[in-house]
């Protein structure tokens, strides 16, 4: 999932600023489930705008242009007479709102990471999306993500006590969690392999995908 | 064994029992502190180490200081590169200069990340971990070759050393770690500070390593610094009868008194350590970080070696 945190009130409302008529997109989704974007966050939005909303909506999934059509299609005249586009969703769908609809796109919110959830109210990063998975190889446990040095052959020296030197020893280090994890395995072997340099250009430039 | 390019390697090649001591470069733009510093420790290490961006904060760069060290003292360096601050065409570009101009160690270190440094908001790199720096640097020493295989005109000579902590709990992952590092080819390790011997001991006996350990020391100039270590550095026990001979030697005296009395619990305390070190493991030498304490390196090193040959 992709956890997104709302901006600061104040600081939404001074970007929307020189906007006189502002519609609402939240997201049925990943934004619902993070409390930011859902019915109730675009209802909120839309009182603390009052006449300013000329509109609102929660889209199932703005990151997809086809739903972004589909729950977009009853609103397109709203839409097409607002100045601005209020997107309470993450930076992708924000994106593809602003694509879809060629209006000025205000983000909401700001988007974190692509998280685990313990349950409403925590979320853990998981994944960086480094386009070469390697878990298998690390206990089940990523440490591009959760290594705040992202090495592929830790730990460093700032391990203290099975801590992470980032943040002041209070995260548990992730060299210490795959060890622990390859161990109750029977892999520790897999934990003394060298792991290569990884092939950064994969990541150089803007992903796309394309398989059709 | 590889041939030996620097006279640090070439000493602990031949057995010595070797010292090597280190240098801070501040942030500053005066170099007479760290050639003051380098002239106090010439006589009593083989070479010294000079650090970089150490805890992450942003002063003189360590090959311009590990340059000048050499140019105007004759101290042989061990120039410190971080991977925290450079990808890997900076790592290359560094390596190569570095040879250029004469320095013939580096120890590669992770570093500190960057939020507890003096720049927090710097982005940190680690393209490359220490590990594959190691790697890097055999090809570009072994073979003449950058990371990705493009020729390197002219030789590279370098040697690379990694760090090792014996403190570190729990402890068989860092062996493991420092393992992979000495099988991508680390040339010496050179360990974090120690002031518990049977940890010194433990690890050097646990790891049993191929290439030369330096067991890492830090002669405290007063009790407060030593209980800082204790108090707020996770990890590193420091034995309470240290500091409190520390504590005791600092309680009287003038101020040159209380100089002597300093040194005398830091000189009777280490040689101990050094000797039991020498006696019982397979040690190769001490690493002596004093952070503006140059003074007793020599002192401390008269003495271990007393009775004895390097």
């Amino acid at each position: 999932m992709i956890i997104t945190k709302s901006k600061p009130k104040e600081a939404v409302l001074r970007s929307l600023e020189d906007h006189e008529r502002v519609f609402i997109v939240g997201c049925g989704t990943c934004a619902t489930l993070c409390q930011t974007g859902g019915e109730e966050q675009v209802n909120e939005m839309a009182n603390i705008l009052g006449k300013k909303a000329c509109g609102k909506v929660v889209v199932e999934t703005p990151c997809d242009i086809r739903i972004l059509r589909r729950d977009l299609s009853s609103h397109s005249n709203i839409i097409a007479a607002s100045d601005a586009i209020l997107a309470l969703c993450c930076g992708s769908g924000a994106q593809a709102i602003g694509e879809f609809t060629d209006k000025i796109v205000i983000p909401g919110l700001d988007t974190l990471f692509v998280g685990e959830t313990e349950r409403i109210g925590r979320f853990y990063e998981r994944c960086r999306a480094c386009g070469e998975c390697i878990i298998h190889e690390t206990g089940g446990i990523c440490p591009i993500v959760r290594c705040a040095k992202g090495l592929l052959n830790g730990p460093c020296g700032g391990m203290a006590n099975g801590k992470c030197e980032a943040g002041g020893h209070v995260r548990d280090c992730a060299w210490v969690l795959i060890y622990k994890r390859l161990e109750g395995q029977g892999m520790v072997e897999k934990f003394k392999e060298i792991r290569k340099v990884r092939d950064r250009s994969k990541k150089a430039e803007p992903q796309e995908l394309k398989t059709r | 064994m590889r041939r030996a390019y620097s006279d640090f390697m070439k000493a602990l090649n031949d057995g010595k029992f070797v010292f090597t001591g280190e240098i801070e470069p501040k942030k500053t733009t005066k170099l007479e502190g760290i050639i003051e510093a380098a002239k106090v420790l010439k006589n009593h290490v083989v070479a010294c180490n000079v650090t970089d961006n150490p805890r992450a904060r942003a002063y003189l760069s360590s090959l311009v200081a590990s340059y000048v060290i050499q140019r105007d003292v004759g101290l042989e360096t061990i120039c410190h590169i971080t991977v925290r601050d450079r990808n890997r065409l900076a790592l290359i570009s560094d390596l190569l200069g570095a040879s250029a101009l004469g320095i013939k160690n580096v120890l590669v270190i992770s570093g500190d990340h960057t939020t507890g440094g003096d720049n927090p908001g710097a982005m940190p790199v680690y393209d490359l971990d220490s590990t594959q720096f190691v790697q890097m640097v055999r090809g570009m020493v072994d073979k003449g070759i950058d990371l990705n295989g493009n020729p390197i005109d002219g030789m590279v000579k370098l040697h690379v050393g990694v760090v090792g902590n014996p403190n570190a709990d729990p402890l068989e992952v860092e062996l493991c770690k420092v393992e992979r590092k000495i099988d991508a080819g680390a040339e010496f390790i050179q360990t974090q500070i120690v002031f518990d011997v049977e940890k010194a001991k433990r690890f050097v006996k646990e790891l049993n390593s191929s290439v030369p350990v330096l067991i890492g020391i830090f002669p405290c100039k007063s009790h407060r610094i030593a209980e800082f270590i204790a108090n707020k550095i996770p990890g590193i026990s420091v034995p309470k009868e240290y500091i409190e001979g520390l504590k005791s030697a600092g309680a009287s005296g003038n101020g040159s008194e209380i100089i002597n009395k300093i040194d005398m619990v830091n000189v009777e305390y280490f040689s101990t350590l050094i000797k039991e070190l020498r006696r019982t493991t397979k040690t190769a030498g001490i690493h002596i970080m004093t952070m503006g304490y140059e003074s007793i390196v020599g002192k401390i090193t008269d003495r271990a070696l007393d009775g004895t040959s390097r």
